[in-house]
């Protein structure tokens, strides 16, 4: 029972600019649940992408069985009854379950009629029955709930006969509750003799499920041990390199006047289907004000229709700073009284082959302060951006350098000084910290309530209840594109959050 | 801590070295690739490539004559390589410099003969701005379709590019035809309407001047403007122009205008001082060279102002090549085509080598 | 005029739109493999034009058509691998290299053709070409015979491929690897389809066709290659591709429509008409490709990875 099903020895991985995996010794026993623990850009995934052969490592040993094998490709991990389900959900939706499932199992010349389908929605539909998962195999991915396609991931891994199982971050895009369902589900697995491998960056998940966990800190393995023998407190320490980050220091809001009011804000999607469906609320000068919801309840269409960004949107009401805007060029009046970090700071944020100083410029190219006679000023463009490199702490050899080489926090530093210097009376926050380390989520996190304190108004969205928490005065819910309740920002009301998250309007009746 | 960032100084020196060289070094290399791989066609078709090159060398540079008529065939691809690049620089792929240059000739021709009365100093300046005009609209049908009906700008160039050629074909054998004539030609354009020569006896006139200040002027105006950030922005990141405030189709449209509009100043140039008429095949294909003129200098108008010089002297080398040499001078167009690839190629080997070093 | 008049034009019109629409047919079918896989391969132009030029050299030399389609079939081979090694291997901008393809390809198809066979001293520079097929008494039908059974081999071989392209890409877990391949190659990748194998195979695929296509230019309609004759042909199959809605029958429709404008110009052209200048005629077709381009706005159905070089 405890004879390890899998080794690695000494993996290391770079890649241009970044340390991936620098010497990593993992080991798994068979049938357990051993956690993956680690920040954002511990290399995880990076480790078990390797395990699946998506990337190949630049030396190291996999052992499997107690032999040693190597795996070039998925095909070769799938071969050796190892599978994944990857954070973002490899399904294609235009296609149906069963044709998810079968892509690449059958030899190229294979026809795939209506017997030969039949067999494999027989298949499937047999083991949806085994696991309890209740996936219909002739259904188009694209119906599907983020929820029952985790489970389509799920079955494709147990389709395809692996006996060691890899998640990715699968609770991500989860409800808490829908969390908790899947984590029981990973128990009884491993009752039936799956070995499963978990990343997660969530302390409470690996104490509730793992048998085992290792932690990752910068490329390399910092302990192993057996979860019972731990406690989240010392796996924190292990996993930052030092005591966790108490609650920031905040002072008490005092709202001012109105900077964004909105009522009953209607936003479609390509398809045509409703995403944002009547939502109404105000922010205030001097507050904050958190949007919580998992992951794709309308959440980035909330924010694009707010900054004029999307087509096809549809309002009573619209105020900006006061100003009735109902009836103008939504993108114009958003540019001119907000400012906006958005989502993702690499399509949206910046332009990657354009310099430091270039990228600071982005709102504001054409405006007296950089633009003369219609002709950029070189040399006030680079004076202003070296001021802000050094005001924001941002790591750069010149400001002359593609912000492309910069990492993720600093990239993301730049845009949330070029924002932040606008002075805005409104400013629109949406994921500010994903993906970037806990030194630079906690510089942004300090400019956002300086911000406030300085009298903006902010609209703070984020799938990261600890973020929320942190830093809202005031918490909206959103789910399927409504907003369900509105909340103070209590840690106490974490549970009640969590519920209305999950859709339950109105929790306490329970 | 000194010797790390003496390391660094070090490394940036030397990053700044390669720039330069690969910037200067790159495209000559490419086109000596290209005439490597020209010279083993040339075997195949049983030419000797040494006796081959050496005419086309020879009839670009053999004496300052020559060189003159060298210039006389940059004069339209430094034009429209200079337009395509504003276009390509705002992600916009203006395969359509040909029909836009034809708009620009008609326009011209058209401005010249109808307004004979006009004294020369209004005449000409009306006969250059009419032929942009006439370019800039053509290229703007394509820049809207795409903005307003996301039709392939790729496509629909390349279709107005046949749609233009056969509507000069039906201009110059019908409507302005020369009174008389029998010839599918238009008569020669009044005196006031052509370009002045800056260097009698050669043919070379104002017009490469004014293409040389062309592509001064868009090198300004790409990279030391407001308006050129804004189709730099849009052309590398539509996403985040839009974010920012910039208005994403105005600029396609505008780059798309300026790009004809270059293109048809280039016609309505080639009519002013060269040709002093309209013909059926009043562009050997200029248009599409200027694709590669403005390819193989990554899209920088100063640098098209020598690549321009160059294809101008390979077009006008095949000429004599094939006069005294007998090889066929469609021979540049594989060269052309060629030059492309290895750039490409090179690119592909520098992001290679750029992600082995980090 | 009479009804009989009308009958004939328009049935005339019907005959020649197969016809012309055949080298369409061949080029955007074999390019919606490429584009399904996720690679635009805007050099069809100069691929079809090198297919019709190494087709009717090998024809001419060894005087046999078959092995002029097999001339045609290699050089779409090799271009086509060509064209993958620099969008698939080096993930070189696709209209960049397209663009180079199409400058090259009617650079040494004119070059090659004018140094071999316009400087030499041979009697007649024609080829024989495909005879129409006949079929008893149905070639015979007033107007339908015309229509359907008058047609050379090469035309009737469109019968075949499309339903076979149609079933290989539906039918077939080839055909659901290549779909998968150009909406999320990504999720192909995690489930062990080469991504990069199979789009060097379908960008091979369209450029064996295209080439084909090429190939039914010189050795069915034409007896003789003639310098860029393929005018613009490669990227009406592009267009036809994007009207049809990246599927092998509608790429097939959209080929007989843009074939029925070249009919039309073929038809008014031979009845020696003095109504319109030959031009009006001439820029029927590619204005037509310009109209179904901008009727088909944003069309659904576009692979999600298409012109995107895929990095894992």
């Amino acid at each position: 029972m405890n004879s390890p099903i899998l080794r690695m020895e000494n993996i290391v991985k770079t890649f241009p600019g970044v340390v991936a995996n620098r010497g990593v010794n993992l080991e798994i026993r068979r049938g357990e649940i051993h956690a993956l623990l680690g920040e954002n850009g511990a290399g995880k995934t990076v480790l078990m992408s390797i395990l699946y052969g998506l990337y190949v490592p630049d030396s190291g040993t996999i052992y499997l069985n107690g032999q040693p094998i190597t795996i070039k490709s998925p095909k070769d991990a799938i071969a050796k009854r190892i599978g994944m389900v990857h954070q973002h959900f490899m399904l294609e939706p235009t296609l149906t379950v069963a044709e998810n499932i079968i892509l690449g199992q059958f030899p190229s010349w294979t026809i795939l009629n209506k017997q030969r389908i039949g067999e494999v929605h027989e298949k499937i539909r047999s083991l949806s029955n085994q696991f309890g998962l209740g996936v219909d195999p002739a259904a188009r991915v694209s119906r599907l709930s983020v929820g029952e396609q985790q489970r389509v991931e799920i079955l494709k891994v147990l389709y395809h006969g692996a006996d060691l199982l890899i998640l990715d971050e699968p609770t991500a895009v989860l409800t808490p509750q829908e969390a908790s369902r899947l984590l029981e589900f990973l128990r009884d697995l491993a009752k039936k003799g799956l070995t499963t491998i978990f990343i997660t960056h969530k302390l409470d998940e690996v104490m509730q499920v793992s048998d085992r966990v290792t932690v990752l800190r910068d490329g390399q393995v910092i302990g192993t041990c057996e979860t019972r023998e731990t406690n989240p407190r010392a796996l924190a320490k292990m996993m930052v390199g030092r005591e966790v980050l108490m609650d920031l220091h905040r002072k008490l809001a005092s709202p001012g006047e109105p900077v964004l009011a909105i009522s009953n804000l209607r936003v479609r999607d390509a398809r045509g289907l409703p995403v944002v469906k009547g939502v109404s609320f105000t922010v205030r000068a001097g507050e904050i004000v958190g949007v919580a919801g998992v992951s794709g309840n309308g959440q980035s269409e909330l924010a694009l229709a707010i900054a004029g960004l999307i087509d096809d949107v549809a309002f009573d009401r619209f105020q900006l700073e006061g100003k009735d805007v109902t009836r103008r060029d939504l993108r114009a009046a958003s540019h001119r009284h907000s400012a906006h970090i958005p989502e993702d700071r690499q399509k949206m944020g910046m332009v990657l082959p354009f310099s430091v100083s270039e990228n600071f410029i982005l709102e504001e190219y054409s405006s007296p302060r950089f633009a003369r006679h219609g002709f950029l000023r070189g040399q006030a463009i680079r004076s202003y951006s070296q001021n802000q490199v050094k005001k924001f702490d941002i790591k750069v050899s010149d400001v002359s350098e593609e912000i492309a080489n910069l990492s993720g926090g600093n990239q993301q530093k730049v845009v949330v000084a070029r924002e932040l210097d606008r002075h805005p009376g409104f400013l629109l926050v949406n994921q500010p910290t994903r993906g970037i380390d806990i030194g630079a989520t906690e510089f942004v996190h300090q400019q956002i309530l300086a911000q406030r304190d300085g009298g903006t108004g902010i609209l703070l969205i984020s799938t990261d209840l600890e973020e929320i928490f942190a830093l809202s005065d005031r918490i909206l819910v959103i789910f399927e594109g409504e907003i369900i309740g509105e909340l103070p920002s209590d840690r106490s009301q974490v549970e009640k959050v969590g519920l209305m998250m999950a859709g339950k309007r109105d929790p306490d009746r329970e | 801590m000194r010797a790390v960032t003496e390391i660094s100084n070090n490394h940036e020196f030397s990053m700044r070295i390669r720039k330069v060289l690969q910037g200067t070094l790159m495209p000559f290399i490419a086109i000596l690739i290209a005439l490597a791989i020209g010279a083993v066609i040339l075997i195949a078709a049983n030419f000797n490539p040494l006796q081959a090159y050496q005419a086309m060398y020879l009839g670009a540079f053999a004496d300052f004559s020559s060189f003159t008529e060298v210039l006389l065939d940059a004069t339209p691809l430094i034009c429209i390589g200079v337009g395509l690049a504003v276009a390509f620089r705002c992600g916009i792929w203006n395969i359509g410099g040909e029909g836009q240059f034809y708009a620009g000739a008609v326009t011209g021709t058209a401005i010249a003969l109808y307004a004979p009365a006009l004294p020369g100093w209004i005449l000409l300046p009306l006969v250059l701005v009419g032929g942009a005009a006439g370019g800039a609209l053509w290229a703007m049908l394509a820049g809207y379709l795409k903005t307003r009906f996301g039709a392939n700008e790729v496509v629909t160039t390349v279709m107005l590019n046949y749609v233009a050629i056969i509507a000069t074909s039906y201009l110059v054998s019908g409507p302005m035809i020369e009174p008389r004539g029998t010839y599918p030609q238009t008569a020669q354009i009044p005196d006031g309407a052509r370009l002045p020569l800056i260097m009698p006896p050669t043919r070379l006139n104002l017009g490469f001047i004014i293409a040389l200040l062309l592509a001064v002027g868009l090198y300004l105006l790409i990279f030391k403007s407001s308006t050129g950030y804004a189709i730099r922005a849009v052309g590398i990141n539509p996403e985040a122009a839009h974010y920012a405030g910039i208005q994403v189709k105005k600029n396609i449209l505008l780059a798309m205008a300026i790009s004809g509009g270059a293109a048809g100043l280039g016609g309505a140039m080639q009519i002013a001082g060269v040709t002093y008429r309209l013909f059926q095949q009043i562009s050997p294909g200029f248009g599409f060279t200027a694709i590669a003129v403005s390819l193989l200098v990554n899209n920088n108008p100063l640098g098209i102002i020598l690549a321009g010089i160059l294809f101008g002297g390979l077009s006008t080398g095949a000429r004599l090549m094939q006069m005294n040499a007998g090889v066929p001078a469609v021979l540049v167009n594989v060269i052309q085509g060629l030059v492309i690839l290895s750039v490409v190629a090179f690119g592909a080997y520098r992001i290679l080598t750029m992600e082995r070093e980090e | 005029m009479d009804v009989a008049v009308i009958l004939a034009f328009v049935s005339g019109i019907l005959a020649a739109t197969w016809r012309m629409a055949t080298p369409l047919i061949y080029a955007s079918v074999g390019e919606v493999f490429a584009e399904r896989s996720g690679v635009i391969n805007l050099g069809l132009e100069g691929i079809m034009l090198v297919g019709a030029f190494n087709a009717y050299t090998a024809a001419f030399y060894s005087g046999s058509l078959w092995l002029g389609l097999l001339a045609a079939l290699f050089t779409g081979v090799l271009l086509g691998l060509l064209f993958a090694f620099f969008t698939v291997t080096i993930k070189a901008n696709q209209i960049v290299v397209g663009t180079a393809f199409n400058l090259a390809g009617s650079g040494i198809s004119g070059f090659l053709f004018e140094s071999i066979f316009l400087k030499s001293n041979y009697s007649s520079l024609g080829i024989p070409t495909f005879n129409d097929l006949s079929f008893p008494f149905l070639t015979k039908i007033p107007y339908l015979g015309d229509i359907l059974f008058h047609y050379n081999i090469l035309v009737y071989i469109t019968v075949l491929l499309v339903p076979l392209a149609s079933f290989v890409l539906y039918k077939t877990a080839f055909g659901l690897a290549v779909r998968s391949v150009g909406a999320h190659p990504k999720a192909a990748d995690t489930m062990g389809i080469s991504v990069s194998r199979m789009r060097y195979i379908c960008v091979v695929i369209g450029s064996v066709l295209t080439a084909l296509g090429g190939a039914t230019l010189t050795l069915a309609f034409a007896n003789q290659f003639v310098e860029d004759m393929t005018s613009g042909r490669g990227f009406i199959a592009l267009a036809a591709v994007v009207f049809g809605g990246w599927t092998p029958w509608g790429a097939t429709a959209a080929s007989l429509l843009f074939g029925v404008f070249y009919a039309l110009q073929l038809r008014v052209q031979a009845m020696n008409s003095v109504l319109l200048p030959y031009q009006f005629l001439q820029v029927l077709p590619y204005v037509a490709t310009v109209l179904a381009l901008i009727s088909v706005r944003h069309r659904a159905g576009s692979p999600k990875a298409l012109g995107v070089p895929y990095r894992s």
